[in-house]
């Protein structure tokens, strides 16, 4: 990154210096978040490149391509491809009607559903992977399917996850979209049918887009829900570069993939920036009051219930299978909870890695909020000159390269980079919550600018000039705007933490662990009472999970989880 | 024709229409005149089936729509700021619905010049109503609800978006451009000028109800009560002894209340009443004088230009007949 000041700003010497003293004060408040990231995301990130590329300490590219080359590379890069397309594909088809029926109609108990709608969404993949298995499995309510194991499994489970991103994002911008337009093309003529055609559609076109292009993304680099499902088999990208890693100790292998990864997802990333760029004719407009449900809407209310119910079947298995006993009900898998397994599966008790998932949580919660407040100012703020613009912009797509890059890779950047002077943070308790806090600052990030950025800049002029300083202005206009959103991402950083598995998985230490790595290790030891745990401790962190989701949601933050 | 009957519109418990019965022939151009909120908005999205009635009926020559979908019932609504589609050119915007009724080609491009030359504004086929400035929207809207000849145009205050000059030259296009199609529109507005611009007939709504209904003239000159007076531009009400005194002055015969507008009294060295000057403002036609006048009180008047009325002045004034509405109250 080149930051010098005078380069990026062209301008007469003879007028005051002004432009260049701002940019120069940018760069020094960006200077600790770049830092940060720098130190703990470039890092890592290039060290594992560096892996790929450097072989006996000499640069040799042609490996990676060896590895690219490899007949099971194609097929795991065609199987992430594929299950990411078809499971977007149907995340937007069955999310689309639920959009419509949760904002536009005023059907009862739909916060109730939309608040609900969040936890598929942060609940930790490695839950969801258990509770696709129960429901699948032999044995499960849906057995007789013979899903288990197989690629349709996966791409269940990629639905589940992200229907609500769909719902949400979309239904927030169909929930502010004017319903004028329509109106007016109704009445020169247009059947339901039409203008949900020719009018509503095309405006909803950049939030559709936009979700789906992240929706890709999510799917692509989905782990904890394939590894659990798709096992040895069935192996993505990200699964492989796990895989490899682990227990193949190709790390050269490893790293190639990651490479690639990286690659396509910037790629990726920067087309979602770009279509997002495109004016969204939904942005900033009054919310639309619901209106109530006609015959007409039968169609859409019964495919939102059927897709709720979907949603809530690998739960309510999940939840009964933790429940069930031999041949009767109780609580007896959870009292297992206290003990470290059978066959000795685990080095401490469950209950202990609760705690630590809670501990870790808290420290990643701070770590992203602080950096991403001090970010989400630095690129919201007004630029008064091009160079200013250019560095703002230059920041922010900084900022937002730990969304493009899967926590695996992270993960395992950590684990090759940190591990040595000067910064040996192999035993440090805050490895890991550094690791989450950066899989969880996009998503503060995300949170946070729109509000600051909706903000009108007039007001801060207003302020200014009745007399306010820079801070002040800040504790008058934004504060009271900003507190909200800054306790919702408290609340996601939060969650997001407590179900971080990808980068987690490499980092946390066996006698260490957290919850979603314990829930892992359970479901891979033989033993009946083992898989019962992993039930149980599975609801634990589904309802840990739930509860402070839904607790954001109550804070009634517009906008909160659209990205 | 348009027959309303009883209509009742209402928002959970509050009534935003209540009981309202209009008649509208064909051909004619009528004009629902109130102040914001009182409800004049709700009624014409009733009309156009955007709001569900809660009692009463809205028919069409004889048949009533309550079971007709918006779509189906032929009116063209017009919103206040136009709601042209962001994403379609003017010339889409403008053949919207006659793509809808899968018009041949041909035919569209015809009738979309023809209504762009009916607006003024030819050659603008493709531009993006975000490059438009508001008059042009309006214009472009307007074409647009002409396009398929509806058998009703709903305007939903056409003009109160534009600013002043463009609003006074795009009403007298607008009352053209609808005589000359001939169409039949039912129009809301708080602007009692942009009413009497554009109507033959004028409905004054005030809470939900309609006051006083007639041909415009009729209205304007024999407003129902006070409030009805002071929103149709009437400058003061007088009563009793004041209304008394003015209407002697112009040999009227006595009435309890009378309205007067601004330019109802003139200064004339022959007129019969006594009045002092208090303030006088020059304009480009007239000076207007706030004056004390014997027996009725602090009142607006006229005097020609260059007649040196200064404040403290004594004159004498005459009453314009023309200019004042007997008002049929009683105490």
């Amino acid at each position: 990154m080149s930051l010098d000041t005078p380069g990026l700003v062209p301008r007469p010497a003879t007028r005051p210096p002004r432009a260049a003293r701002r940019v120069a004060g940018l760069l020094a408040i960006a200077a600790a978040p770049v830092l940060v990231l720098g130190v703990l995301f470039v890092l890592p990130v290039a060290g594992m490149v560096a892996e790929g590329f450097v072989v006996d300490g000499r640069f040799a590219p042609g490996a990676v391509l060896d590895v690219l080359a490899r007949p099971r590379v194609h097929r795991v890069a065609w199987f992430t491809v594929w299950t990411s397309g078809v499971a977007t594909l149907l995340a937007v088809v069955l999310g689309l009607p639920a959009a419509y029926a949760l904002h536009r109609l005023a059907l009862p108990g739909r916060a109730v559903v939309r608040a609900a709608l969040l936890v598929p969404f942060v609940l930790p993949t490695v839950v969801v992977g258990v509770a696709f298995r129960q429901l699948l499995g032999e044995g499960g309510p849906l057995g007789f399917l013979g899903l288990d194991g197989t690629p349709v499994a996966i791409v269940c489970g990629l639905v589940f996850f992200n229907v609500a991103v769909v719902v949400r994002t979309v239904g927030v911008a169909w929930e502010s979209l004017d319903p004028r337009p329509g109106q007016a093309a109704a009445a020169l003529g247009a059947s339901p049918w039409q203008v949900l055609r020719t009018v509503t559609l095309p405006a909803l076109r950049p939030a559709i887009v936009g979700a789906a292009s992240i929706v890709f993304l999510f799917c692509a680099t989905a782990f904890g829900v394939v590894l659990t499902l798709g096992g040895v088999r069935y192996s993505t990208v990200e699964t492989e570069i796990y895989l490899l890693t682990t227990t193949v100790f190709d790390l050269q292998a490893a790293a190639a993939l990651s490479v690639l990864q990286i690659v396509v997802v910037v790629a990726l990333l920067a087309l979602a920036a770009r279509l997002r760029a495109t004016p969204d004719p939904t942005a900033q407009r009054a919310v639309a009051p619901a209106r109530a449900v006609r015959r007409s809407d039968a169609p859409v209310v019964v495919a939102t219930l059927l897709v709720l119910a979907a949603m809530l079947l690998p739960i309510v298995t999940l939840v009964l299978g933790s429940l069930s006993v031999g041949d009767g009900w109780g609580l007896d898998n959870y009292r297992a909870l206290t003990t470290a397994g059978d066959d000795q599966a685990l080095l401490v008790p469950v209950t202990t890695a609760l705690l630590v998932s809670l501990r870790t949580a808290v420290d990643a919660m701070w770590m992203a909020l602080l950096v991403g407040i001090v970010v989400s100012l630095i690129v919201t703020r007004r630029s008064h000159s091009v160079g200013e613009r250019r560095v703002r912009s230059t920041l922010d797509g900084f900022f937002m390269l730990p969304l493009g890059v899967s926590a695996v890779t992270l993960g395992f950047g950590f684990l090759i980079t940190l591990d040595r002077p000067p910064l040996d943070l192999r035993d440090s308790p805050l490895l890991v919550p550094m690791a989450q806090a950066l899989v969880a600052l996009p998503l503060v990030v995300r949170s946070l600018t729109p509000v600051l950025g909706g903000i009108d800049d007039r007001q801060r002029q207003a302020a200014a000039s009745l007399g306010a300083s820079p801070w002040r202005t800040l504790l008058t206009v934004d504060l009271p705007v900003v507190w909200k959103p800054v306790l919702a991402a408290c609340g996601f950083a939060f969650a997001v933490s407590l179900g971080e598995f990808g980068a987690t998985s490499f980092l946390a230490r066996d006698t260490n662990p957290t919850l979603p790595v314990v829930i892992f290790r359970l479901i891979g030891h033989p033993g009946e009472a083992n898989y019962g745990m992993a039930l149980a401790a599975s609801v634990v962190l589904a309802v840990v999970t739930a509860v402070v989701v839904l607790g954001v949601e109550r804070l009634r933050v517009p906008g909160v989880g659209a990205f | 024709m348009l027959a309303l009957r009883d209509v009742t519109v209402r928002y959970g418990d509050a009534t935003a229409v209540d009981d309202v019965s209009l008649d509208l022939a064909s051909g004619q151009v009528l004009a629902v005149l109130g102040p914001s909120g009182c409800g004049k908005s709700t009624l014409l999205r009733a009309v156009a089936g955007l709001e569900p009635l809660e009692s009463g009926s809205i028919c069409w020559d004889g048949e009533d729509l309550a079971g007709t979908p918006t779509h189906k019932r032929g009116f063209a609504l017009m919103f206040q700021d136009g709601q042209l589609f962001a994403h379609l050119t003017v010339a889409r915007n403008v053949a919207y619905a006659l793509r809808l009724r899968r018009t041949p080609a041909a035919r569209v491009a015809a009738r979309v010049r023809e209504l762009l030359d009916l607006v003024g504004l030819s050659g603008y086929d493709d531009r993006l109503p975000g490059t438009l400035s508001g008059g042009e929207r309006q214009r472009v809207a307007l074409a647009r609800a002409l396009a398929v000849e509806p058998r009703l145009i709903l305007l939903d205050e056409p003009l109160s978006a534009l600013d002043a000059t463009l609003r006074e030259r795009l009403a007298g296009d607008l009352r053209s451009i609808l005589h000359a199609a001939g169409t039949t529109a039912l129009l809301v507005t708080h602007d009692h000028e942009e009413a009497f611009a554009l109507a033959d007939r004028l409905a004054v709504m005030r809470g939900g109800r309609v006051v006083q209904q007639g041909a415009i003239d009729e209205v304007w000159r024999e407003p129902v009560d006070e409030e009805t007076a002071l929103f149709l531009g009437y400058a003061r009400v007088l009563r009793d002894a004041a209304a008394r005194r003015v209407l002697d002055a112009a040999a009227l015969p006595p009435a309890y209340a009378v309205a007067l507008r601004r330019s109802a009294l003139v200064v004339d060295d022959e007129g019969p009443l006594r009045a002092v000057v208090e303030s006088a403002r020059v304009t480009p036609e007239l000076v207007r004088l706030v004056v004390g006048a014997e027996g009725v009180g602090s009142v607006d008047a006229v005097a020609p230009l260059g007649g040196r009325v200064a404040p403290g002045d004594e004159v004498s004034l005459r009453v314009d007949v023309t200019r004042l509405a007997v008002l049929a109250i009683t105490p």
